[in-house]
């Protein structure tokens, strides 16, 4: 199976936090530490398991700027064969749905039988995967936890719904799906793995390359600034020595039926 | 001013929350006219939802097909191009079905997209300005768009509060012919209920609920000793499910348990709007973040900036100098 990974590089939550700059309309970005999307991560490693039990080829692609490569070559150091940076100053600022026909240009000028991408990025949006699908005209599914490759160009795939339940499905290929993180245990990735790839070329393409119109992807969704809203209540904070703080929560807890 | 339809997710004969608070979302755009419901779906229990809605909703159309029996999501996206006229706002609640649904669904429309809006400022000239979150809300953003070709809005669950408004004793209003023919390359096989684990986690009333910041598995123990001590259970994030740390029965929020304790400690917790749909009752809600920037703590009613490896432990033991018995263990 010939599979497409779109991914992207976003701010790592997990290491940073997010603040708002001097101007007090953007975040900050200076110090800020970047990773492949945890999401797009799972979704290579979903790919790459299917390869292997069914043959085929895994390729990543996202759209950005040059130092968007260092999460193509961190997924080609995992094990996909290929990687390709979509990049050119119109597309600058695209929003979901501009994105969404950069990359319906690019599966066009290709051969790919599954689609995959991380359920949302750093913006929540959750919007790229399905906005993709329907441009190209293939089905969707969306919070993947489990791909099963059947007989006769079907998969059999798990959903997340409510309340922790699996919604089955079957869904006919060729189809874009977004997978929800925990469906698998993405693999380690060491600096030798990514020294092996260090050398490899990535190919570029542009706006001409991929014969896409920048007004198309211009957007038409637009964030007109960052802000950090009023705290409103807010919780309580208990200050002083680790030892105080202890003592004050102890007794909120022993008062409001915390110990039994 | 474009025609405004809410579309009702329902189970079982009952429409969700959603259904309340999206004509609190309409109302904000500022339509003279009341927003229309759209119900889609099959048998007795549509006819029950429908009727439901007649207070709410001074129309309510009922789209009523057999394969719309389950809520395919591509199914309901055809269903929907053929129904909602061209030019509309449409409204979905930001749920595991609404994001399998209203990207396409934008996109077979030619209509705007804005999806997870905690806040609507109303129009502005040609434009809807909407709030959303991003970074696992760290922080917020206006964003605007254009609707003169219509819009699909992803409403987040919980972030309009229903009103108590007058009865609309409304109308319903049989759509089920203009459905148009409905077939789809995914078919919906079953559900698989939920696991069932060791402890039941919706039933206890204190709850130390582990996340991402408990760092590694091994340190999940350091929850557990302050559980012992309290007589608590523990419970945890998303993260910690998909890390495989923890069984997904664990998992409070919109996609794992309901809780509804007295007492609820979040440890190490961002505190995502996923997290927190997932407790309920109004729980003593402490929170214990590294983070001071944590989203947790605007909802929290205490909060203390902390590292949890340190302080769960210091609160172990200051449960258990009170318990006088020296190692005595409130509950195992």
């Amino acid at each position: 199976m010939e599979i497409l990974v779109c991914a992207k590089r976003v701010p790592d939550t997990s290491e940073n936090e997010i603040q708002l700059d001097a101007s007090g309309k953007d975040i900050e970005h200076d110090d800020l530490v970047y990773s492949v999307n945890e999401s797009d991560n799972y979704a290579v490693e979903e790919a790459l398991q299917i390869v292997a039990r069914t043959g085929g080829s895994v390729t990543v692609v996202t759209v950005g700027g040059e130092e968007d490569e260092e999460i193509l070559r961190r997924e080609m150091a995992m094990g996909a064969g290929r990687a390709v940076l979509i990049s050119d100053p119109a597309f600058s600022g695209s929003d979901g749905r501009g994105i969404a026909a950069i990359l319906q240009a690019f599966v066009q000028a290709g051969h790919y039988d599954l689609i995959l991408t991380g359920v949302q990025a750093d913006d929540g949006c959750a919007q790229v995967g399905g906005m993709l699908a329907a441009m190209l005209d293939y089905p969707f599914a969306s919070l993947v936890t489990s791909i099963e490759v059947l007989q006769g160009g079907e998969l059999k795939i798990g959903r997340e719904v409510e309340g922790g339940s699996k919604e089955l499905n079957a869904i006919e290929l060729p189809c874009v799906l977004s997978i929800q993180t925990g469906i698998n245990e993405p693999r380690y990735v060491g600096m030798r793995g990514i020294r092996q790839v260090a050398s490899v070329a990535i190919p570029t393409l542009g706006a001409s390359d991929l014969k896409v119109d920048a007004g198309e992807c211009a957007a038409k969704v637009r964030r007109l600034d960052y802000f950090v809203p009023p705290a409103g209540k807010g919780a309580e904070m208990l200050d002083g020595s680790r030892e105080e703080v202890v003592d004050k929560l102890f007794n909120l807890l022993k008062a409001k039926g915390g110990l039994n | 001013m474009a025609r405004i339809f809410a579309f009702i997710v329902h189970n079982g004969g009952v429409a969700d929350d959603s259904a309340l608070e999206l004509p609190v979302a309409a109302g904000k755009i500022g339509s003279p006219q009341p927003c229309t419901a759209i119900v889609t779906g099959w048998g007795p229990e549509l006819d029950i939802v429908c009727h439901s809605l007649r207070a709410t909703y001074s129309e309510i159309w009922k789209v009523a097909a057999e394969p719309l029996a389950y809520p395919n999501a591509e199914l309901v996206r055809k269903a929907l191009v053929n129904l909602v006229p061209a030019g509309s706002i449409l409204l979905v609640p930001h749920s595991h079905f609404g994001v399998d649904l209203s990207p396409g669904l934008s996109i077979r429309m030619n209509a705007a997209y804005v999806p997870d809006v905690v806040d609507i400022e109303g129009v502005d000239g040609k434009n809807l300005r909407m709030v959303r979150q991003e970074f696992g809300g760290q922080v917020s953003s206006h964003v605007q768009c254009g609707f003169s070709a219509g819009a699909v809005l992803n409403i987040r669950p919980g972030a309009f509060r229903p009103s108590q408004g007058a009865a609309a004793n409304g109308q319903v209003v049989d759509k089920s012919a203009e459905a148009g023919s409905l077939t789809a390359r995914r078919r919906f096989l079953e559900i698989i209920a939920a696991e069932i684990g060791d402890v039941d986690i919706t039933k206890e009333p204190v709850l130390i609920s582990v996340g991402r910041g408990i760092g590694e598995q091994e340190n999940i123990a350091i929850a557990e000793d302050l559980a012992a001590a309290m007589g608590a259970a523990v419970s945890c994030s998303r993260p910690v499910v998909d890390a495989k740390w923890m069984d997904k029965s664990r998992q409070v929020g919109s996609s794992g348990q309901t809780v509804r304790p007295k007492v609820y400690l979040a440890c190490g917790i961002s505190g995502s709007f996923q997290h927190l749909a997932g407790i309920k009752g109004a729980p003593f809600l402490v929170a214990i973040n590294k983070n001071a920037k944590a989203p947790i703590f605007r909802v929290a009613d205490v909060g203390i900036v902390d590292d949890v490896l340190e302080f769960l432990p210091a609160l172990a033991g200051r449960v258990r100098e009170e318990s006088c018995v020296p190692g005595k263990e409130r509950r195992q």
